[in-house]
Protein backbone atom coordinates (compact mmCIF):
# COMPACT_ATOMS: atom_id res chain seq x y z
CA UNK A 1 0.00 0.00 0.00
CA UNK A 2 2.89 2.46 0.70
CA UNK A 3 4.47 1.60 -2.42
CA UNK A 4 0.95 2.89 -3.93
CA UNK A 5 0.29 6.15 -2.23
CA UNK A 6 3.96 7.09 -3.65
CA UNK A 7 2.82 8.70 -7.27
CA UNK A 8 -0.07 10.50 -5.57
CA UNK A 9 2.41 12.78 -4.17
CA UNK A 10 3.35 15.10 -7.47
CA UNK A 11 -0.37 14.71 -8.39
CA UNK A 12 -1.48 16.35 -5.45
CA UNK A 13 1.79 18.67 -5.50
CA UNK A 14 0.65 19.60 -9.43
CA UNK A 15 -3.18 20.60 -7.79
CA UNK A 16 -1.97 22.71 -5.70
CA UNK A 17 0.14 24.76 -8.24
CA UNK A 18 -2.67 24.85 -10.22
CA UNK A 19 -5.01 26.16 -7.36
CA UNK A 20 -2.11 29.38 -7.22
CA UNK A 21 -3.20 30.57 -10.54
CA UNK A 22 -5.92 32.12 -8.95
CA UNK A 23 -9.32 32.59 -8.66
CA UNK A 24 -9.45 35.21 -11.58
CA UNK A 25 -7.83 33.01 -13.68
CA UNK A 26 -10.15 30.12 -13.23
CA UNK A 27 -13.03 32.26 -13.97
CA UNK A 28 -11.75 33.69 -16.92
CA UNK A 29 -11.07 30.26 -18.51
CA UNK A 30 -14.66 29.10 -17.55
CA UNK A 31 -16.15 32.14 -18.99
CA UNK A 32 -14.83 32.05 -22.52
CA UNK A 33 -15.02 28.09 -22.31
CA UNK A 34 -18.88 28.80 -22.16
CA UNK A 35 -18.97 31.78 -24.58
CA UNK A 36 -17.39 29.36 -27.10
CA UNK A 37 -19.81 26.78 -26.14
CA UNK A 38 -22.65 29.70 -26.82
CA UNK A 39 -20.94 30.27 -30.36
CA UNK A 40 -20.95 26.63 -30.81
CA UNK A 41 -24.62 25.94 -30.27
CA UNK A 42 -26.06 29.29 -31.48
CA UNK A 43 -25.81 27.37 -35.37
CA UNK A 44 -28.45 25.01 -33.99
CA UNK A 45 -30.22 27.45 -32.16
CA UNK A 46 -30.66 30.17 -34.38
CA UNK A 47 -31.68 27.86 -37.12
CA UNK A 48 -34.13 25.89 -34.85
CA UNK A 49 -35.47 29.64 -33.67
CA UNK A 50 -35.92 30.36 -37.84
CA UNK A 51 -37.81 27.34 -38.53
CA UNK A 52 -40.22 27.72 -35.13
CA UNK A 53 -41.02 31.63 -36.07
CA UNK A 54 -41.70 30.69 -39.98
CA UNK A 55 -43.42 27.74 -39.23
CA UNK A 56 -45.69 29.77 -36.29
CA UNK A 57 -46.44 32.24 -38.56
CA UNK A 58 -47.47 29.78 -41.26
CA UNK A 59 -49.77 27.32 -38.95
CA UNK A 60 -52.73 28.81 -38.67
CA UNK A 61 -53.59 28.75 -42.19
CA UNK A 62 -53.19 24.50 -42.57
CA UNK A 63 -56.62 24.07 -40.31
CA UNK A 64 -58.19 26.53 -42.72
CA UNK A 65 -61.45 25.10 -44.85
CA UNK A 66 -60.77 27.25 -47.45
CA UNK A 67 -56.99 26.04 -47.28
CA UNK A 68 -55.99 22.28 -48.88
CA UNK A 69 -52.06 21.85 -49.08
CA UNK A 70 -52.66 19.86 -52.49
CA UNK A 71 -53.88 22.70 -53.79
CA UNK A 72 -51.04 24.49 -52.35
CA UNK A 73 -48.45 22.34 -53.65
CA UNK A 74 -50.12 21.18 -57.09
CA UNK A 75 -52.20 23.80 -58.60
CA UNK A 76 -50.76 26.81 -60.69
CA UNK A 77 -53.08 29.39 -59.61
CA UNK A 78 -52.55 32.10 -57.78
CA UNK A 79 -55.14 34.69 -56.81
CA UNK A 80 -54.68 35.56 -52.99
CA UNK A 81 -56.30 38.86 -53.50
CA UNK A 82 -59.40 37.61 -55.79
CA UNK A 83 -62.52 39.37 -53.88
CA UNK A 84 -64.61 36.42 -54.45
CA UNK A 85 -62.84 32.93 -54.70
CA UNK A 86 -58.42 33.40 -53.14
CA UNK A 87 -56.26 30.01 -54.41
CA UNK A 88 -53.48 29.75 -53.54
CA UNK A 89 -51.58 27.55 -55.78
CA UNK A 90 -47.61 27.78 -56.11
CA UNK A 91 -46.70 25.25 -58.57
CA UNK A 92 -45.80 27.53 -61.36
CA UNK A 93 -43.63 29.18 -58.14
CA UNK A 94 -42.30 25.80 -57.70
CA UNK A 95 -41.65 25.13 -61.53
CA UNK A 96 -39.79 28.94 -61.81
CA UNK A 97 -37.39 28.18 -59.01
CA UNK A 98 -36.10 25.15 -60.40
CA UNK A 99 -35.95 26.22 -63.70
CA UNK A 100 -34.28 29.32 -63.29
CA UNK A 101 -32.04 27.50 -60.74
CA UNK A 102 -31.25 24.34 -63.00
CA UNK A 103 -30.45 26.88 -66.03
CA UNK A 104 -28.16 28.78 -63.57
CA UNK A 105 -26.63 25.25 -62.59
CA UNK A 106 -26.02 24.23 -66.26
CA UNK A 107 -24.58 27.35 -67.10
CA UNK A 108 -21.98 27.82 -64.14
CA UNK A 109 -20.98 24.23 -63.49
CA UNK A 110 -18.76 24.07 -66.02
CA UNK A 111 -17.48 27.36 -66.14
CA UNK A 112 -17.16 27.46 -62.34
CA UNK A 113 -15.34 24.23 -62.15
CA UNK A 114 -13.37 25.07 -65.64
CA UNK A 115 -12.34 28.36 -64.01
CA UNK A 116 -10.63 26.73 -60.37
CA UNK A 117 -9.42 23.61 -62.60
CA UNK A 118 -7.72 26.82 -64.63
CA UNK A 119 -6.84 28.60 -61.25
CA UNK A 120 -5.20 26.18 -59.00
CA UNK A 121 -3.57 23.99 -61.95
CA UNK A 122 -2.51 25.89 -64.67
CA UNK A 123 -2.29 29.31 -64.03
CA UNK A 124 1.15 31.31 -62.86
CA UNK A 125 0.93 33.30 -59.71
CA UNK A 126 0.20 35.85 -61.21
CA UNK A 127 -2.54 35.50 -63.34
CA UNK A 128 -3.93 33.52 -60.17
CA UNK A 129 -3.68 36.23 -57.62
CA UNK A 130 -5.57 38.84 -60.06
CA UNK A 131 -7.83 36.05 -61.22
CA UNK A 132 -8.73 35.80 -57.30
CA UNK A 133 -9.23 39.80 -56.46
CA UNK A 134 -11.58 40.01 -59.26
CA UNK A 135 -13.59 36.65 -58.71
CA UNK A 136 -14.18 38.15 -55.06
CA UNK A 137 -14.86 41.08 -56.68
CA UNK A 138 -17.94 40.03 -58.96
CA UNK A 139 -18.99 37.80 -55.48
CA UNK A 140 -19.34 41.01 -53.21
CA UNK A 141 -21.52 43.12 -55.94
CA UNK A 142 -24.85 43.32 -54.38
CA UNK A 143 -27.41 41.37 -55.54
CA UNK A 144 -29.65 44.27 -56.29
CA UNK A 145 -27.25 45.59 -58.59
CA UNK A 146 -26.97 42.54 -60.61
CA UNK A 147 -31.13 42.89 -60.86
CA UNK A 148 -30.86 46.29 -62.29
CA UNK A 149 -27.77 44.84 -65.11
CA UNK A 150 -30.38 41.86 -65.73
CA UNK A 151 -33.25 44.47 -66.22
CA UNK A 152 -31.81 46.88 -68.52
CA UNK A 153 -28.50 45.23 -70.11
CA UNK A 154 -29.65 41.63 -70.60
CA UNK A 155 -32.93 41.89 -71.58
CA UNK A 156 -32.17 44.49 -73.91
CA UNK A 157 -29.57 42.17 -75.19
CA UNK A 158 -32.03 38.97 -75.39
CA UNK A 159 -34.84 40.80 -76.99
CA UNK A 160 -32.49 42.00 -79.89
CA UNK A 161 -31.06 38.68 -80.06
CA UNK A 162 -33.39 36.24 -79.76
CA UNK A 163 -36.52 38.17 -80.76
CA UNK A 164 -38.38 37.26 -77.46
CA UNK A 165 -41.26 39.89 -76.46
CA UNK A 166 -40.32 40.65 -73.35
CA UNK A 167 -36.27 40.40 -72.03
CA UNK A 168 -37.03 39.64 -68.76
CA UNK A 169 -37.43 36.17 -68.53
CA UNK A 170 -35.93 32.31 -67.26
CA UNK A 171 -32.67 32.57 -69.59
CA UNK A 172 -32.30 36.73 -68.10
CA UNK A 173 -32.71 35.20 -64.46
CA UNK A 174 -30.76 32.16 -65.09
CA UNK A 175 -27.71 33.99 -66.82
CA UNK A 176 -27.55 36.19 -63.98
CA UNK A 177 -27.92 33.64 -61.08
CA UNK A 178 -24.89 31.91 -62.90
CA UNK A 179 -23.13 34.70 -62.75
CA UNK A 180 -23.70 35.41 -59.20
CA UNK A 181 -22.92 31.43 -58.64
CA UNK A 182 -19.81 31.23 -60.19
CA UNK A 183 -17.67 33.09 -57.76
CA UNK A 184 -19.18 30.36 -55.21
CA UNK A 185 -18.08 27.85 -57.04
CA UNK A 186 -14.75 29.13 -58.02
CA UNK A 187 -13.60 29.25 -54.68
CA UNK A 188 -14.66 26.69 -53.20
CA UNK A 189 -13.90 24.81 -55.76
CA UNK A 190 -10.31 26.06 -55.56
CA UNK A 191 -10.03 25.38 -52.38
CA UNK A 192 -11.04 21.57 -52.76
CA UNK A 193 -8.34 21.45 -55.49
CA UNK A 194 -5.94 22.99 -53.39
CA UNK A 195 -6.76 20.65 -50.79
CA UNK A 196 -5.88 17.73 -52.63
CA UNK A 197 -2.32 16.90 -50.79
CA UNK A 198 0.89 17.48 -53.56
CA UNK A 199 2.11 13.98 -53.24
CA UNK A 200 -0.76 12.65 -55.54
CA UNK A 201 0.36 15.64 -58.00
CA UNK A 202 3.67 14.01 -57.86
CA UNK A 203 2.68 11.00 -58.14
CA UNK A 204 0.77 11.77 -61.28
CA UNK A 205 3.74 13.60 -62.89
CA UNK A 206 6.35 10.79 -62.18
CA UNK A 207 4.38 8.39 -63.88
CA UNK A 208 4.22 10.53 -67.14
CA UNK A 209 0.80 12.14 -66.99
CA UNK A 210 0.18 15.03 -68.89
CA UNK A 211 -1.50 17.82 -66.94
CA UNK A 212 -5.29 17.30 -68.53
CA UNK A 213 -4.50 13.25 -67.70
CA UNK A 214 -3.25 14.76 -63.98
CA UNK A 215 -6.63 16.74 -63.69
CA UNK A 216 -9.10 14.43 -65.05
CA UNK A 217 -7.42 11.09 -63.23
CA UNK A 218 -6.00 12.07 -60.27
CA UNK A 219 -7.38 15.71 -58.84
CA UNK A 220 -11.09 15.38 -59.80
CA UNK A 221 -11.45 11.61 -57.91
CA UNK A 222 -9.36 13.22 -55.21
CA UNK A 223 -11.56 16.70 -54.87
CA UNK A 224 -15.04 14.83 -55.81
CA UNK A 225 -16.25 15.96 -52.43
CA UNK A 226 -15.23 19.64 -52.21
CA UNK A 227 -16.30 20.00 -55.72
CA UNK A 228 -19.88 18.70 -54.97
CA UNK A 229 -19.62 20.88 -51.98
CA UNK A 230 -18.84 23.75 -53.95
CA UNK A 231 -21.66 22.76 -57.03
CA UNK A 232 -24.41 22.53 -54.44
CA UNK A 233 -23.36 25.52 -52.43
CA UNK A 234 -23.93 27.59 -56.02
CA UNK A 235 -27.39 25.46 -56.08
CA UNK A 236 -27.99 27.09 -52.67
CA UNK A 237 -27.23 30.22 -53.48
CA UNK A 238 -29.24 30.34 -56.88
CA UNK A 239 -32.21 28.80 -54.95
CA UNK A 240 -32.57 31.44 -52.79
CA UNK A 241 -31.65 34.28 -54.68
CA UNK A 242 -34.37 36.83 -54.31
CA UNK A 243 -33.74 40.49 -55.20
CA UNK A 244 -32.08 40.01 -58.89
CA UNK A 245 -34.44 36.91 -59.87
CA UNK A 246 -37.23 39.18 -59.01
CA UNK A 247 -35.87 41.90 -61.14
CA UNK A 248 -34.42 39.67 -64.07
CA UNK A 249 -37.41 37.22 -64.71
CA UNK A 250 -40.44 39.18 -65.15
CA UNK A 251 -42.77 37.76 -62.14
CA UNK A 252 -45.46 36.44 -64.60
CA UNK A 253 -47.08 33.06 -62.28
CA UNK A 254 -47.18 30.26 -64.89
CA UNK A 255 -45.85 27.31 -65.82
CA UNK A 256 -42.80 27.89 -68.41
CA UNK A 257 -42.63 26.17 -71.99
CA UNK A 258 -39.46 27.93 -72.74
CA UNK A 259 -36.66 29.36 -72.09
CA UNK A 260 -38.09 33.15 -73.06
CA UNK A 261 -41.30 32.69 -71.35
CA UNK A 262 -41.37 35.03 -67.80
CA UNK A 263 -41.65 33.30 -64.49
CA UNK A 264 -41.98 34.31 -61.18
CA UNK A 265 -39.87 32.18 -58.27
CA UNK A 266 -40.74 31.69 -54.95
CA UNK A 267 -38.47 33.89 -52.97
CA UNK A 268 -39.22 36.77 -55.23
CA UNK A 269 -42.98 36.00 -54.79
CA UNK A 270 -42.69 36.35 -51.05
CA UNK A 271 -40.80 39.31 -51.07
CA UNK A 272 -42.75 41.15 -53.69
CA UNK A 273 -46.26 40.34 -51.09
CA UNK A 274 -45.30 39.93 -48.19
CA UNK A 275 -45.70 43.94 -47.64
CA UNK A 276 -48.78 43.86 -49.12
CA UNK A 277 -50.64 41.13 -47.13
CA UNK A 278 -52.55 42.23 -44.20
CA UNK A 279 -50.89 40.88 -41.06
CA UNK A 280 -52.33 37.45 -39.96
CA UNK A 281 -54.24 37.15 -43.30
CA UNK A 282 -54.57 34.49 -45.26
CA UNK A 283 -52.51 35.85 -47.66
CA UNK A 284 -49.80 36.60 -45.01
CA UNK A 285 -49.38 32.75 -43.50
CA UNK A 286 -49.36 31.30 -46.92
CA UNK A 287 -46.40 33.61 -47.78
CA UNK A 288 -44.60 32.16 -44.90
CA UNK A 289 -45.90 28.32 -45.49
CA UNK A 290 -43.81 29.00 -48.93
CA UNK A 291 -41.28 29.85 -46.58
CA UNK A 292 -41.55 26.68 -44.95
CA UNK A 293 -41.42 25.26 -48.40
CA UNK A 294 -38.15 26.95 -49.30
CA UNK A 295 -36.52 26.01 -46.46
CA UNK A 296 -37.62 22.60 -46.73
CA UNK A 297 -36.12 22.14 -50.59
CA UNK A 298 -32.56 24.13 -49.49
CA UNK A 299 -32.72 21.51 -45.81
CA UNK A 300 -33.50 18.69 -48.42
CA UNK A 301 -30.48 19.56 -50.83
CA UNK A 302 -28.33 20.03 -47.97
CA UNK A 303 -28.99 16.56 -46.79
CA UNK A 304 -28.94 14.94 -49.73
CA UNK A 305 -25.50 16.62 -50.45
CA UNK A 306 -24.22 15.15 -46.99
CA UNK A 307 -25.43 12.07 -47.86
CA UNK A 308 -23.36 12.03 -51.02
CA UNK A 309 -20.32 13.40 -49.48
CA UNK A 310 -20.51 10.62 -46.65
CA UNK A 311 -21.24 7.72 -49.11
CA UNK A 312 -17.86 8.56 -51.35
CA UNK A 313 -16.05 9.26 -47.93
CA UNK A 314 -16.95 5.58 -46.97
CA UNK A 315 -16.10 4.41 -50.42
CA UNK B 1 32.22 -3.83 -68.02
CA UNK B 2 29.04 -3.40 -67.58
CA UNK B 3 26.35 -1.87 -68.96
CA UNK B 4 25.68 1.91 -67.83
CA UNK B 5 21.98 2.95 -67.58
CA UNK B 6 22.81 6.40 -66.58
CA UNK B 7 25.40 9.05 -67.34
CA UNK B 8 25.89 12.39 -66.27
CA UNK B 9 28.54 14.84 -67.47
CA UNK B 10 28.93 18.44 -65.58
CA UNK B 11 25.50 18.37 -64.07
CA UNK B 12 25.06 22.02 -62.03
CA UNK B 13 21.36 22.78 -60.95
CA UNK B 14 20.19 25.98 -59.17
CA UNK B 15 17.68 26.37 -57.08
CA UNK B 16 16.86 29.93 -58.15
CA UNK B 17 20.25 31.54 -56.95
CA UNK B 18 21.22 28.69 -54.82
CA UNK B 19 23.52 26.01 -56.42
CA UNK B 20 22.38 23.02 -55.24
CA UNK B 21 24.31 21.04 -57.75
CA UNK B 22 28.09 21.26 -58.66
CA UNK B 23 29.92 19.78 -61.83
CA UNK B 24 28.03 16.12 -60.99
CA UNK B 25 29.56 13.42 -62.90
CA UNK B 26 28.29 9.79 -62.13
CA UNK B 27 28.08 6.47 -64.19
CA UNK B 28 25.49 4.15 -62.87
CA UNK B 29 25.43 0.81 -63.22
CA UNK B 30 22.85 -1.20 -64.93
CA UNK B 31 20.78 -3.86 -63.39
CA UNK B 32 22.55 -2.65 -59.46
CA UNK B 33 21.13 -0.83 -56.84
CA UNK B 34 23.10 2.47 -56.21
CA UNK B 35 22.42 3.93 -52.96
CA UNK B 36 23.07 8.11 -52.39
CA UNK B 37 23.99 8.75 -49.26
CA UNK B 38 25.37 11.93 -47.27
CA UNK B 39 24.00 14.35 -44.68
CA UNK B 40 20.90 16.69 -45.52
CA UNK B 41 21.04 19.25 -47.67
CA UNK B 42 23.91 17.85 -50.04
CA UNK B 43 21.84 17.33 -53.30
CA UNK B 44 21.16 13.49 -53.04
CA UNK B 45 17.14 14.19 -53.48
CA UNK B 46 17.98 16.52 -56.13
CA UNK B 47 20.35 14.44 -57.89
CA UNK B 48 17.75 11.83 -58.05
CA UNK B 49 14.87 14.09 -59.20
CA UNK B 50 16.55 15.01 -62.21
CA UNK B 51 16.71 11.97 -63.52
CA UNK B 52 13.19 12.05 -64.00
CA UNK B 53 12.96 15.81 -64.55
CA UNK B 54 10.64 15.48 -62.24
CA UNK B 55 11.86 18.83 -60.33
CA UNK B 56 11.37 21.02 -63.07
CA UNK B 57 7.93 21.31 -61.97
CA UNK B 58 9.11 24.37 -59.88
CA UNK B 59 9.44 27.28 -62.22
CA UNK B 60 12.81 28.15 -60.80
CA UNK B 61 14.91 25.43 -61.60
CA UNK B 62 17.71 25.87 -64.33
CA UNK B 63 20.26 23.04 -65.00
CA UNK B 64 23.58 22.96 -67.06
CA UNK B 65 25.13 19.58 -68.07
CA UNK B 66 24.31 16.38 -69.44
CA UNK B 67 22.65 13.38 -68.51
CA UNK B 68 22.29 10.26 -70.61
CA UNK B 69 19.51 7.35 -69.98
CA UNK B 70 19.39 4.48 -72.27
CA UNK B 71 21.78 6.29 -74.40
CA UNK B 72 19.99 9.78 -74.69
CA UNK B 73 20.14 12.96 -73.81
CA UNK B 74 17.65 13.69 -71.39
CA UNK B 75 17.48 17.51 -71.79
CA UNK B 76 17.42 17.41 -75.51
CA UNK B 77 14.81 19.54 -77.08
CA UNK B 78 13.10 16.39 -78.88
CA UNK B 79 12.97 14.18 -75.56
CA UNK B 80 9.30 13.52 -74.21
CA UNK B 81 8.53 13.99 -71.12
CA UNK B 82 6.00 11.57 -70.81
CA UNK B 83 8.16 8.74 -72.25
CA UNK B 84 11.28 9.66 -70.24
CA UNK B 85 8.97 9.54 -66.92
CA UNK B 86 7.61 5.98 -68.79
CA UNK B 87 11.33 4.39 -68.77
CA UNK B 88 11.87 5.97 -65.31
CA UNK B 89 9.74 5.21 -62.51
CA UNK B 90 10.16 7.32 -58.99
CA UNK B 91 8.98 6.22 -55.61
CA UNK B 92 8.40 8.50 -52.65
CA UNK B 93 9.21 9.53 -49.72
CA UNK B 94 5.96 8.95 -47.79
CA UNK B 95 3.50 6.25 -49.65
CA UNK B 96 1.72 8.10 -52.44
CA UNK B 97 -0.62 5.95 -53.76
CA UNK B 98 -3.59 7.73 -55.55
CA UNK B 99 -6.94 8.50 -54.13
CA UNK B 100 -8.38 5.32 -56.58
CA UNK B 101 -8.77 1.44 -55.88
CA UNK B 102 -5.20 -0.72 -55.45
CA UNK B 103 -6.70 -2.38 -58.81
CA UNK B 104 -6.72 1.63 -60.74
CA UNK B 105 -3.33 2.51 -59.04
CA UNK B 106 -1.67 -0.47 -60.89
CA UNK B 107 -3.29 0.01 -64.05
CA UNK B 108 -2.57 3.77 -63.72
CA UNK B 109 0.04 4.12 -65.64
CA UNK B 110 -1.45 1.56 -68.48
CA UNK B 111 -4.39 3.85 -68.23
CA UNK B 112 -2.49 6.98 -69.14
CA UNK B 113 0.04 5.60 -71.84
CA UNK B 114 -1.39 2.83 -73.41
CA UNK B 115 -3.62 2.29 -76.61
CA UNK B 116 -6.93 2.10 -76.56
CA UNK B 117 -6.14 -1.95 -77.54
CA UNK B 118 -4.27 -2.74 -74.81
CA UNK B 119 -7.16 -1.54 -72.21
CA UNK B 120 -9.06 -4.55 -72.39
CA UNK B 121 -10.23 -5.50 -69.27
CA UNK B 122 -8.59 -9.49 -69.79
CA UNK B 123 -4.88 -7.27 -70.25
CA UNK B 124 -5.40 -5.33 -67.51
CA UNK B 125 -6.27 -7.52 -64.88
CA UNK B 126 -3.16 -10.01 -66.32
CA UNK B 127 -0.96 -6.82 -65.67
CA UNK B 128 -2.36 -6.21 -62.46
CA UNK B 129 -1.69 -10.07 -61.24
CA UNK B 130 2.01 -9.87 -62.56
CA UNK B 131 2.36 -6.65 -61.25
CA UNK B 132 1.05 -7.34 -57.63
CA UNK B 133 2.74 -10.65 -57.41
CA UNK B 134 6.00 -8.99 -58.40
CA UNK B 135 5.73 -7.02 -55.22
CA UNK B 136 4.51 -9.86 -53.25
CA UNK B 137 1.02 -8.45 -52.28
CA UNK B 138 -1.02 -10.36 -54.62
CA UNK B 139 -2.15 -13.09 -52.00
CA UNK B 140 -2.66 -10.63 -50.03
CA UNK B 141 -5.00 -8.40 -52.06
CA UNK B 142 -6.30 -10.34 -54.63
CA UNK B 143 -9.59 -10.32 -53.10
CA UNK B 144 -10.07 -6.59 -52.34
CA UNK B 145 -8.82 -5.12 -55.29
CA UNK B 146 -11.21 -3.03 -55.23
CA UNK B 147 -10.78 -1.05 -51.76
CA UNK B 148 -9.64 2.26 -51.72
CA UNK B 149 -5.80 1.80 -51.80
CA UNK B 150 -4.87 4.37 -49.04
CA UNK B 151 -6.81 1.85 -46.49
CA UNK B 152 -3.65 -0.80 -47.12
CA UNK B 153 -0.97 -0.24 -44.46
CA UNK B 154 1.84 1.99 -45.13
CA UNK B 155 4.40 -0.89 -46.14
CA UNK B 156 1.73 -2.43 -48.61
CA UNK B 157 1.23 1.44 -49.69
CA UNK B 158 4.67 1.60 -50.80
CA UNK B 159 5.02 -1.83 -52.23
CA UNK B 160 1.96 -0.74 -54.45
CA UNK B 161 3.06 2.56 -55.05
CA UNK B 162 6.78 0.22 -56.60
CA UNK B 163 4.23 -2.55 -58.57
CA UNK B 164 2.13 0.53 -60.11
CA UNK B 165 5.69 1.18 -61.82
CA UNK B 166 6.05 -2.08 -63.36
CA UNK B 167 3.41 -2.26 -66.03
CA UNK B 168 5.13 -0.22 -67.97
CA UNK B 169 8.50 -1.95 -67.96
CA UNK B 170 10.26 0.84 -66.73
CA UNK B 171 14.73 0.82 -66.93
CA UNK B 172 15.32 2.90 -63.93
CA UNK B 173 13.64 3.03 -60.69
CA UNK B 174 14.53 6.16 -58.28
CA UNK B 175 13.51 5.47 -54.73
CA UNK B 176 13.35 8.46 -52.33
CA UNK B 177 13.58 7.45 -48.87
CA UNK B 178 11.55 4.65 -49.51
CA UNK B 179 11.74 3.74 -45.91
CA UNK B 180 11.52 6.60 -43.59
CA UNK B 181 8.11 6.14 -43.51
CA UNK B 182 8.10 2.85 -42.50
CA UNK B 183 8.72 0.44 -39.46
CA UNK B 184 11.20 -2.28 -39.02
CA UNK B 185 9.59 -4.60 -40.21
CA UNK B 186 8.22 -2.46 -43.48
CA UNK B 187 11.78 -1.78 -44.22
CA UNK B 188 13.17 -5.04 -44.37
CA UNK B 189 10.35 -6.49 -46.27
CA UNK B 190 10.61 -3.87 -49.13
CA UNK B 191 14.77 -4.17 -49.10
CA UNK B 192 13.90 -7.33 -49.84
CA UNK B 193 11.74 -6.46 -52.48
CA UNK B 194 14.51 -4.65 -53.61
CA UNK B 195 16.70 -7.41 -54.07
CA UNK B 196 14.41 -9.50 -55.28
CA UNK B 197 13.70 -6.68 -58.42
CA UNK B 198 17.58 -6.31 -58.84
CA UNK B 199 18.74 -7.15 -62.13
CA UNK B 200 16.06 -6.55 -63.75
CA UNK B 201 15.78 -2.60 -63.28
CA UNK B 202 18.63 -0.43 -62.19
CA UNK B 203 17.37 0.72 -59.10
CA UNK B 204 18.92 4.08 -57.24
CA UNK B 205 17.74 4.68 -53.33
CA UNK B 206 18.53 7.64 -51.66
CA UNK B 207 18.83 7.19 -47.98
CA UNK B 208 19.66 8.70 -44.35
CA UNK B 209 20.04 5.32 -43.17
CA UNK B 210 23.95 4.29 -43.25
CA UNK B 211 23.06 1.11 -42.80
CA UNK B 212 20.61 0.41 -44.83
CA UNK B 213 22.88 1.73 -47.76
CA UNK B 214 25.66 -0.86 -46.52
CA UNK B 215 22.62 -3.78 -46.68
CA UNK B 216 20.78 -2.85 -49.76
CA UNK B 217 22.89 -1.33 -52.46
CA UNK B 218 25.24 -2.67 -54.35
CA UNK B 219 27.09 0.60 -55.40
CA UNK B 220 27.32 4.11 -52.74
CA UNK B 221 27.46 7.48 -54.01
CA UNK B 222 28.66 9.73 -51.21
CA UNK B 223 27.74 13.25 -52.15
CA UNK B 224 28.44 16.58 -50.28
CA UNK B 225 27.34 20.06 -50.72
CA UNK B 226 25.98 19.04 -53.82
CA UNK B 227 29.21 17.53 -55.37
CA UNK B 228 29.77 13.44 -55.95
CA UNK B 229 32.60 12.55 -53.25
CA UNK B 230 32.99 9.08 -53.44
CA UNK B 231 31.58 6.67 -55.88
CA UNK B 232 32.27 3.06 -55.69
CA UNK B 233 31.26 -0.81 -54.41
CA UNK B 234 29.25 -0.02 -51.15
CA UNK B 235 31.34 -2.59 -49.27
CA UNK B 236 34.65 -0.95 -50.33
CA UNK B 237 33.17 2.98 -49.69
CA UNK B 238 32.29 1.35 -46.10
CA UNK B 239 35.37 -0.43 -45.30
CA UNK B 240 38.43 1.27 -47.02
CA UNK B 241 36.83 4.93 -47.56
CA UNK B 242 39.17 7.09 -49.92
CA UNK B 243 38.45 10.71 -49.45
CA UNK B 244 39.22 11.63 -45.42
CA UNK B 245 35.19 13.01 -45.59
CA UNK B 246 33.78 10.15 -46.07
CA UNK B 247 35.61 8.29 -43.94
CA UNK B 248 34.46 11.04 -41.53
CA UNK B 249 31.02 10.81 -42.40
CA UNK B 250 30.84 7.26 -42.07
CA UNK B 251 32.12 7.41 -38.53
CA UNK B 252 29.41 9.91 -38.20
CA UNK B 253 31.26 12.81 -36.85
CA UNK B 254 28.86 14.68 -38.82
CA UNK B 255 25.48 14.35 -41.03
Amino acid sequence: MNSGAMPQEPAEGWAVRRARRGLWALAGERLLEGLIYLCGISAIVFVLGIFFFVFREAFPVLGKENFSLTQFLFSEQWYPTSATNKRYGVLAMIAGTLSVTALAMVLAVPFGLGAAIYISEFCGSRVKETLKIVIELLAAIPSVVWGFVGLTVMSRLIVQYTGAPVGVNILNGGIILALMSVPIIVSIGEDALKAVPDQYREAGIALGATRWQLVWRVLLPAAKTGLLAAVLLGVGRAVGETMAVLMATGHAVHIPHSLLDSVRTLTANIAAELGEAPEGSDHYRVLFLTGVLLFTLTFIVNLTADFIVRGIRKK
Amino acid sequence: MMDLSITTRDLNLWYAKFQALRQVSVEIKHGLITSLIGPSGCGKTTLLRCFNRVNERYGYVTTTGEIRILGKNIYDPDVSLVELRKSVGMVFQRPNPLPLSVYENVVFGLRIHGERHELERARLDEAVEKALSEVGLWDDLKDRLDTKASTLQLEQQQKLCIARLLPLKPEVILLDEPCSALDVDGTRAIEELLFSLKGRYTMLIVTHNMAQARRASDECLYMLLGEIVEHRRTEDLFLHPQDPRTAEYIEGRYG
